[in-house]
């Protein structure tokens, strides 16, 4: 099959979204099909022999924070000779909401088009002024796929119609495999993500952590994650910091090998997150998981079946749950096994089967993707009036 | 004459915007089309499996007649009785795939780990082809409600789009994942 991938984001940025295509491309060219990813890069980028640029994103203020963003007459140009080169059997739209690369492939593409949505953020007033804009874009749009039953809720509401959901993928086997590290062994809790970037919950763990020394003195925080070091401890007293170890940015074969390592994985992220890809790797790596009560994360967490949930933003929950977890081997055994079990419908082979079974479905009687040439209006009255 | 040119400007942009529009319907039809032809062929396909594994004599003999009965109804069904006999066939998949016994049972016989799978395939696709149609669906209903389209009757003769409604919940012990 030939497919087509649109990726929003720069893909010189790491991001959740670029890796879930980076990965998403790997099996499927690994099950033997053809696939381009049309994606925003600098042009001294090295890239993969399957991505194309698509130029340069632009900065602007976007939605309250600066976006990097895609659009423009080069932007539209590039789309359409990338759709017109490909011949795609199926092409599939990240964020196609996204005023960059997506809505410009869902409005110069017509056949079948797979989108699948990954944030799940409120209404913006943005979306709403420009919804009789977006709307004739995404109705092009023959299969929607959102990544959590949280995403998908809001797809439903914000833009009406039903969508399937498909999570994102995780190579189990990855961090199954990944060896412990010594030093990173005994009564750790780990944390994994931007320091300075209050919505991932760090400063609730910094809050929680001297009641969490207090029962267990013994335990060690690590903490990897890009942000400023000595802002993140400031709130801690200062004989409790050396219990505090700052990692930095650690690589992909380094984060598994934390999480293989820790006794506790902590996640106390106080909003924003759709889905919660760290806590399948966790899960995939046997750490038990202790995570704030998100809706993303409860469903990801099969209700708390999977791992120990405790109240958003609840520093004195998170401190009780953790030093209940840090007292209690057995039941991390237990959450270790569940864990295992639970994250094998995470797994790329599961997900990209459901991926493809979608691409399979909408390409079953349909035509193939081809740039959608505006026709004259001789030809629309002609098609019109056809029943 | 200025007038005049102006109203020959607004009745052209008019006439764009409502050739427009029906082009947008146009492709919206032949999305629910498209939708339409797919999910036929998975509900065909999963009423195929399902009949073979009821002749197959892996199952019991109760079993193979519930089965039977209900495939051989989903493949005859009318038009008007199609949901109906559909949301039957799932019932009666439901009914004897419901035990995780009973799959392993069909996958230890030669060539049934093929056939299972194959029956996993279609329980699981089978929602998905509907949920895409009933999308499409719903987006060229909103369209067409419109009052544009009502007025000028841009919708043609095509028929008004029908959601499919069936039950496809499948046997848990054939959908070992979140839905």
């Amino acid at each position: 099959m030939k497919i087509g991938i649109v990726c929003p984001y720069s893909w010189d940025v790491p991001g959740g979204v670029q890796f879930h295509i980076r990965d998403l491309a790997d099996h499927l060219i690994r099950l033997g099909h053809h696939v381009s990813v049309l994606a925003p890069a600098d042009d001294e980028t090295p890239l993969p022999p399957y991505v194309v640029s698509a130029g340069r994103a632009v900065p602007v203020p976007y939605n309250g924070s600066v976006a990097r963003l895609n659009f423009g007459f080069l932007s539209a140009a590039r789309v359409r000779r990338w759709l017109h080169e490909g011949t795609f059997d199926v092409i599939h739209i990240h964020e196609p909401a996204s005023p960059s690369l997506g809505l410009l492939s869902c409005w110069a593409a017509q056949g079948p088009i797979v989108a699948t949505f990954h944030t799940s953020n409120p209404r913006s007033r943005a979306m709403i002024a420009a919804y009789p804009i977006l709307q004739p874009a995404l109705e092009k749009i023959s299969a929607r796929i959102a990544v959590s039953e949280y995403a998908r809720r809001t797809l439903v509401e914000h833009l009406g119609g039903d969508a399937v959901v498909i999570p994102n993928g995780v190579d189990v086997g990855f961090f199954e495999k990944a060896e412990p590290k010594k030093e990173w062994q005994g009564n750790t809790i780990g944390f994994i993500g931007r320091i300075d970037e209050p919505r991932k919950g760090l400063p609730v763990l910094m809050k929680a952590l001297p009641a969490i020394l207090a029962a267990c003195p013994a335990t060690r925080l690590l903490i990897a994650g890009r942000g400023d070091e000595e802002e993140a401890v400031a709130s801690l007293p200062r004989e409790m910091r050396s219990q505090v170890e700052f990692l930095g940015m650690i690589s992909d074969e380094d984060k598994a090998r934390l999480l293989r390592s820790v006794d506790v994985y902590v996640a106390p992220n106080t909003g924003g997150e759709s889905f919660g890809i760290i806590l399948v790797e966790a899960m995939s790596a046997g750490a038990p998981v202790l995570a704030s009560d998100l809706d993303a994360f409860a469903q990801v967490l099969d209700q708390g079946a999977a791992g120990e949930l405790f109240a958003v933003e609840d520093a004195d929950a998170l401190a009780t749950a953790a030093v209940r977890l840090l007292r209690d081997p057995e039941r991390r055994t237990e959450l270790r096994a569940r864990g295992s079990a639970h994250v094998r419908r995470f797994d790329w082979s599961t997900v990209g089967a459901d991926i493809l079974a979608v691409y399979e479905t909408v390409t079953d009687g349909a035509a193939s993707v081809a740039a959608d040439e505006r026709v004259g209006l001789r030809a629309r009255f002609g098609l019109a009036g056809r029943d | 004459m200025s007038t005049l040119i102006w109203i020959v400007v607004a009745l052209v942009a008019i006439g764009m915007y409502l050739s427009w529009t029906a082009g947008r319907l146009d492709r919206l039809h032949a999305r629910i089309d498209a939708a339409r032809a797919a999910l036929d062929a998975q509900l065909l396909r999963r009423a195929s499996v399902a009949q073979e594994l009821a002749t197959s004599g892996v199952l019991d003999p109760a079993a193979s007649i519930v089965l039977y009965e209900a495939a051989h109804a989903a493949r005859q069904a009318e038009e008007e009785h199609r949901e109906v006999a559909e949301s039957e066939l799932s019932a009666a998949l439901r009914a004897v795939f419901g035990a995780a016994e009973q799959v392993e049972a069909v996958r230890e016989v030669p060539g049934g780990d093929d056939t299972a799978g194959e029956l996993a395939q279609a329980v699981r696709r089978v929602p998905m082809a509907r949920r895409f149609h009933n999308d499409a669906v719903r987006a060229a209903r909103a369209l067409r409600r419109h009052r544009k389209v009502r007025w000028f009757r841009l919708a043609g003769h095509a028929p008004f789009p029908l959601a499919f409604e069936m039950d496809d919940e499948p046997p848990a012990a054939l959908a070992d994942r979140p839905t």
